[in-house]
């Protein structure tokens, strides 16, 4: 059940030129930001030779590369989210869930699920790129490991956040606004700084750069991990619950 | 025999307003529900809160013994429900979409293709399998929604409006369709149209103001001897002398040489004495029609006669 609202919400998505629209948007700005990155590598190459430690390809490229998917990818998600089920609100199809034998948490978990194909999909063409670096270089394969599991739960995190919104208006216009305005402040709260230019540490927490960050740099740690797990959890939690006052609104 | 819908004073507010309130009814297998009512009634409100697409501010709703509250996916599961607006995404072919509705309501995999023949044929629709749900017309999409609310062969059929957008020709299918789908299972269906309600119902259920106005199966309706009749005169007399004809209790002028005569009481022998009566006068009698008590006159009495009082 979960897998069939899942799919029809994916098929539909490549029914539209919207999907198509962004895969090849995206595709496109990655390229350029990844041959950039690449040419600076061979300007910076033969200084790197003497050095030791030096930082590698992972360092220069994929690192900065995967940070940049993040950020465009967050960009992207309010539009591929607004849809899920503030348009079916809109147009009414909502009521053939509502009244079919499916608990909200099944129709809830399918849209994310849908979602989150889609945004596998981001996620495997990045990818790609980044092993094409194997055909003339060394990855350190292990950090590559640890990135994608960041981006991943990054995209994760920010769809759950974007389906929460959908369902808080009939409008997709304003669920898309405010999944732009949640994902920003999420990526920018520990901008803040205290009366010392010390950040404060609850805002560090709060914010996602920072767990990102850590994975982004080979660190795999648990309490990043249980950020964005708790994340995603509490935007899917809200979002049952909103569906289920939805057949109690005024 | 169990009902397969039983309501118990259902109430629903939209802010202070009250859109439905204190309603009770049951549906029977068998049975073809009409609710009729004037726009605002409440209909949609009842139906989707039958549906549990609309939680009842209170009350209960039973669907097949089920509790819908206690255990919604229960009961939902023996239901089908064709909202107001049908709920089609434009983007996907009949096959498709018909297939999505079906999966959602559990239809196995081996039954599936015959499902789908059939709710297509029974609607009209096999033609058009292939083709997207959002360049068909409005009423071949209007078929697809109800397509959509029998695939899985439920066994409570809810339609809201299941005729609009419809042409003469699709409606008359439409109709017996709904005839059909009554006499294995449970139908209950709006509308604000009383000859669809006459064409197609057992049991009618007036709504005025999300109240219960009026109630009645119908085929005890058309049995009732009316007190009412239409004639036609070659040679009319003057309007005052109607009155003197005993039984008759006043008349009206319809048309040149047209009028309705009301009888003071109705019983069996009414008409044929009355018709007697008439023919000895020598007004010329040219057509003689008993008019039914028919669910015209009880719902415009109700819908606006309370307006009147008001």
């Amino acid at each position: 059940m979960i897998l069939t609202i899942a799919a029809r919400e994916l098929r539909s998505l490549f029914l539209s030129p919207l999907a198509w629209s962004l895969l090849a948007v995206m595709q496109f700005i990655l390229a350029w930001l990844f041959l950039v990155q690449l040419e600076n590598f061979g300007r910076l190459q033969p200084r790197l030779v003497g050095m030791e430690n030096a930082p590698g390809l992972t360092d220069l490229i994929v690192v900065p590369l995967f940070g940049n998917v993040a950020i465009i990818t967050l960009l992207l998600i309010p539009l591929l989210s607004m849809r899920l089920i503030s348009e079916e609100l809109r147009s009414g199809t909502f009521n053939l869930l509502l009244s079919a034998p499916v608990s909200i948490f099944r129709i809830v978990l399918g849209k994310y699920l849908g979602l989150l194909g889609m945004l596998g999909i981001i996620l495997l063409i990045s990818t790609a790129m980044v092993l094409s670096l194997l055909a003339g270089g060394e990855l350190d394969l292990g950090r590559l490991a640890a990135g994608l599991l960041g981006l991943s739960l990054v995209l994760a995190a920010a769809a759950a956040v974007g389906l929460y919104m959908s369902t808080l208006s009939a409008q997709p216009g304003v669920a898309a606004v405010g999944s732009y305005g949640l994902l920003l402040f999420l990526w920018l709260i520990n901008l803040a700084t205290g009366a010392e230019g010390k950040g404060s540490a609850l805002f560090d927490w709060i914010a996602m750069p920072t767990h990102f960050d850590h994975l982004l740099s080979g660190l795999v740690r648990s309490s990043d991990l249980i950020y964005f797990m708790l994340c995603i959890v509490l935007c899917l939690t809200l979002s049952i619950r909103r569906i289920d006052s939805l057949r109690n609104r005024p | 025999m169990k009902p397969l819908i039983k309501t118990e004073g259902l109430y629903r507010y939209y802010g202070d307003h009250c859109a439905v309130q204190n309603l009770s009814f049951e549906l029977y297998p068998g049975e073809v529900l009409g609710l009729l009512g004037p726009n605002g009634a409440g209909k949609s409100s009842t139906l989707r809160m039958i549906a549990g697409n609309l939680a009842p501010s209170e009350g209960s709703v039973w669907i097949d013994g089920v509790d819908l509250q206690s255990d919604p996916i229960q009961a939902k599961s023996v239901l089908g429900y064709l909202p107001e607006n049908p709920p089609l995404y434009p983007e996907l072919t009949v096959d498709e979409y018909l297939r999505y509705c079906a999966r959602l309501h559990c239809v196995s995999n081996d039954v599936m293709d015959k499902a789908l023949s059939e709710a297509k044929q029974r609607c009209g629709l096999s033609e058009v399998g292939l083709r997207l749900i959002g360049n068909l017309s409005k009423g071949y999409q209007q078929r697809v929604g109800i397509a959509q609310a029998i695939v899985h062969n439920p066994t409570v059929v809810i339609l809201d409006e299941p005729t609009v957008g419809l042409d003469p020709i699709q409606i008359r299918e439409i109709r017996s369709l709904i005839c059909d789908l009554g006499s294995e299972r449970g139908v209950i269906l709006s509308t604000h149209i009383l000859p669809e309600v006459q064409a197609t119902c057992s049991r009618v259920l007036i709504l005025h103001r999300g109240e219960q106005a009026y109630a009645a199966s119908l085929q005890q309706d058309a049995h009732q001897a009316g007190n009412c009749f239409l004639i036609r005169l070659a040679k009319p007399p003057k309007l005052d002398s109607f009155t003197a004809l005993p039984g008759i209790s006043h008349a009206d002028q319809l048309a040149d040489g047209h009028y309705r005569l009301h009888l003071e009481n109705a019983d069996t022998g009414s008409a044929s004495k009355l018709s007697e009566q008439l023919v000895q006068t020598g007004w010329g009698l040219e057509e003689f029609i008993s008019e039914q008590p028919g669910l015209e006159q009880v719902f415009v009495r109700i819908t606006t006669g309370e307006q009147g009082a008001i």
